[in-house]
């Protein structure tokens, strides 16, 4: 046989675009599978059927109204992160400092409450948290942007080495204002003057922290799709030398993003230290920033389409807690559960992107 | 008084967990492959070798009845097996996918990780045993013997001679990688890959083939990390989250060695020292300054990292396609 002529079985090609509806099927169709598969490892693992797997997760994230406000307020911290990393990702600038950056705002929101508490009044407390906690995420994310806009040193890297630093920073502080000395945990802050809280709404304790994200969720959709700034940053990821040929000035537009992205950060920060745990500590991000990260690429940089995905993510964690907690297994069961799900999320892509097409059977060629 | 004696040996063993993630990453990285699952691996790693010899001590029943080269080979195998599985899912979504290196390796880090603690958490539970914790002793004790005349030789011994085989084979690897990377064909094939896949396809080199190999074998090094850590360091008992960051650190280690193997055996216990430099460093009662010594080995990588960018020298650059997935009819 001719050698020459063969062609590889499978011949791998770049898709024009697909329409939504089919990509959206395929990434759904490959969530379904990683449900299964989900189901699979759970039933191995503690016998459960696999039915019951899903009522004991439903029961884990919904049973009752108490556990749905946890779960919608996971959801809403999740993708409040989220949005924040997204105007980065969007210019292709891997900001996986989300950690560091709300460590960063929740810090100065505590260190407003512990230092001038009896300095200023409760309304003049509350702006100052809220405005120092904001500029400390936007400074804590403008150090890397300027270095990168500047001499282009690796922001990957160097979002990541200041998610360490900003918690040994927090550690540091914790020691500072431990409550009582030698705790090592500062515990309630301004237990029982409640100076610094922010209010809250309707006797629900996680209900504002709801409603901002509701807000942050759509004024990130138009600012990302409606807005020059959010155009400019569009270009600046899809190509950065069109963006310098039309006139855009690249390290201005990568600083100001990041600004943003802190800021937002910084903002959750302020949400969880202020609005809910009243504390501040160095896990209090819980690794918001990394899953942020994945969540924003998921949904493909859309705010709209974060909402379920946090959903799903923050309904997964809620979920196999329970099922940990009822077959006395360890916690971090959710960890391999959300793993699987991502990996599947993430190879299905592939099948968006590319089409296979498998070599024609050599009858039909000859003819 | 600052106790150098004590002080070196310790950073030594804080240090080769370091170097194993390193060395695995630098081959990695220099493939063109940014994985960020490294810390991910290094806890599987870590926790299926302490599968595999919390079984095998079950099995045997005693300490005595254990078969010495059994007791190291089982748990090596386990953790070899279990890093290559990972790195094989890694090359999988991102070379025969063409996933995104970035979110691909945090997913094998929150993967990894909730792996190890889950059954680090739960093996017990998972096998029905009656054993209050996992300690294995005489599987750390056949691990950390280091050379029987080591104590007879003062300082020199405790610095230079006292540790188990893996910290040797560690510093090893990085000597005979550092070789290949830079003085063999593969190397010189490899770094094409890493710098310009399509170059190096274009010269007939198999791009995806160097990638897996390449990612494969540095997971599995990585992954030695991790099973030093529990074997030797932590004396054969397995704690949850107890490995920390030490993964990102190995991968700020890389960039900290401009992508040097060799010079990463220094490096990495320079590294392990200042990991653990609060610890020697006299601060009286004031406990909240050894939180911010704590914050060295970050600041360093972050000032390394920006000296290397501001310079531009050639020779100190990662590779230019890192992190890029390759497409031959990409243009």
């Amino acid at each position: 046989m001719n050698k020459q002529n063969q062609s590889p079985l499978v011949h791998i090609v770049k898709r024009g675009a697909l329409p939504w509806y089919t990509a959206w099927g395929i990434r759904g169709g490959a969530i379904l599978l990683a449900l299964i598969v989900c189901a699979i490892v759970t039933t191995v693992v503690t016998g459960d059927n696999p039915l019951q797997v899903y009522a004991t997760m439903f029961e884990g994230a919904f049973g009752t109204a108490r556990k749905s406000w946890t779960t919608m307020q996971s959801t809403a911290m999740l993708l409040g992160v989220s949005l924040a990393v997204t105007p980065a990702f969007r210019m292709r600038f891997w900001n996986i400092g989300g950690e560091g950056q709300v460590l960063a705002g929740g810090l100065a929101a505590a260190a407003c409450m512990i230092c001038l508490a009896d300095a200023v009044p409760n309304w003049l407390l509350i702006i100052l948290c809220v405005v120092t906690s904001i500029a400390a995420g936007a400074l804590w994310a403008a150090i890397p942007a300027f270095f990168k806009a500047k001499w282009n040193t690796n922001e990957t890297l160097f979002t990541l080495m200041m998610n360490y630093v900003a918690i040994q920073l927090v550690a540091f502080f914790v020691i500072v204002w431990e409550v009582p000395k030698g705790a090592g945990k500062i515990g309630i802050i301004n237990q029982s003057t409640e100076l610094g809280w922010l209010p809250v709404i309707g006797n629900q304790k996680y209900l504002l922290n709801i409603l901002v994200i509701a807000v942050l969720t759509v004024g990130m959709y138009i600012y990302l799709n409606y807005s020059k700034h959010g155009y400019e940053i569009a270009v600046v990821g899809e190509s950065e030398k069109t963006a310098r040929y039309v006139g855009i000035k690249v390290e201005r537009v990568i600083v100001r993003t990041m600004l943003l992205s802190g800021a937002i950060c910084g903002l959750v920060g302020l949400l969880l230290v202020s609005g809910t745990d009243h504390t501040v500590t160095t896990t209090i991000s819980a690794g918001r920033g990394f899953t942020a990260v994945m969540i924003s690429w998921l949904a493909k940089f859309n705010p709209l389409i974060m909402v379920f995905v946090s959903l799903l993510i923050a309904f997964l964690e809620k979920g196999a807690g329970e099922i940990s907690t009822q077959f006395g297994l360890n916690q971090s069961f959710s960890d391999i559960l959300t793993g699987i799900i991502l990996f599947f999320i993430i190879g299905c892509e592939f099948f968006i992107t590319y089409k296979l097409s498998f070599r024609k059977s050599e009858k039909k060629e000859a003819k | 008084m600052f106790d150098i004696v004590s002080f070196i040996p310790r950073a030594v063993v804080q240090g080769i967990p370091l170097l194993f993630g390193s060395t695995g990453e630098t081959l990695t990285e220099k493939s063109g492959n940014l994985n960020l699952g490294i810390p991910g691996i290094m806890y599987v790693g870590g926790i299926c070798g302490v599968i595999g010899a919390f079984l095998y001590e079950q099995s045997a029943g005693s300490a005595d009845a254990m078969n010495g080269f059994l007791t190291i080979a089982i748990p090596m195998l386990a953790s070899l097996l279990g890093s290559l599985l990972m790195g094989l899912l890694y090359c999988f979504l991102t070379v025969t996918l063409r996933a995104n290196q970035n979110v691909t390796g945090l997913a094998m880090t929150t993967f990894g990780v909730g792996f190890g603690n889950f059954f680090g958490g739960s093996l017990i539970k998972l096998t029905g045993s009656e054993v209050p914790s996992i300690a294995l002793s005489a599987t750390s004790s056949a691990f950390s013997r280091s050379l029987p005349f080591a104590d007879n030789l003062g300082w020199f011994g405790a610095i230079f001679l006292d540790y188990g085989f893996l910290a040797y084979l560690a510093i090893i690897i990085a000597f005979v990688l550092s070789f290949i990377i830079n003085k063999t064909r593969v190397g010189l094939n490899l770094r094409a890959v890493g710098e310009n896949p399509n170059t190096a396809d274009a010269a007939g080199i198999n791009v995806n083939r160097y990638k897996y190999i390449a990612t494969c074998v540095g997971s599995m090094i990585a992954g030695l990390g991790g099973l030093y850590y529990v074997m030797d360091y932590a004396c054969g008992v397995w704690s949850n989250d107890a490995f920390g960051d030490r993964g990102w650190l190995a991968i700020a280690l890389v960039i900290f060695t401009v992508w040097r193997p060799n010079i990463g055996v220094l490096a990495s216990i320079l590294f392990g020292g200042m990991y653990i430099l609060y610890l020697f460093i006299p601060t009286g009662t004031n406990l909240c300054v050894k939180e911010l010594y704590k914050m060295i080995p970050y600041l360093v990588t972050i000032i390394v990292l920006v000296a290397v960018s501001i310079r531009q020298k050639k020779e100190n650059q990662g590779p230019a396609a890192l992190g890029l997935a390759y497409f031959r009819e990409d243009r």
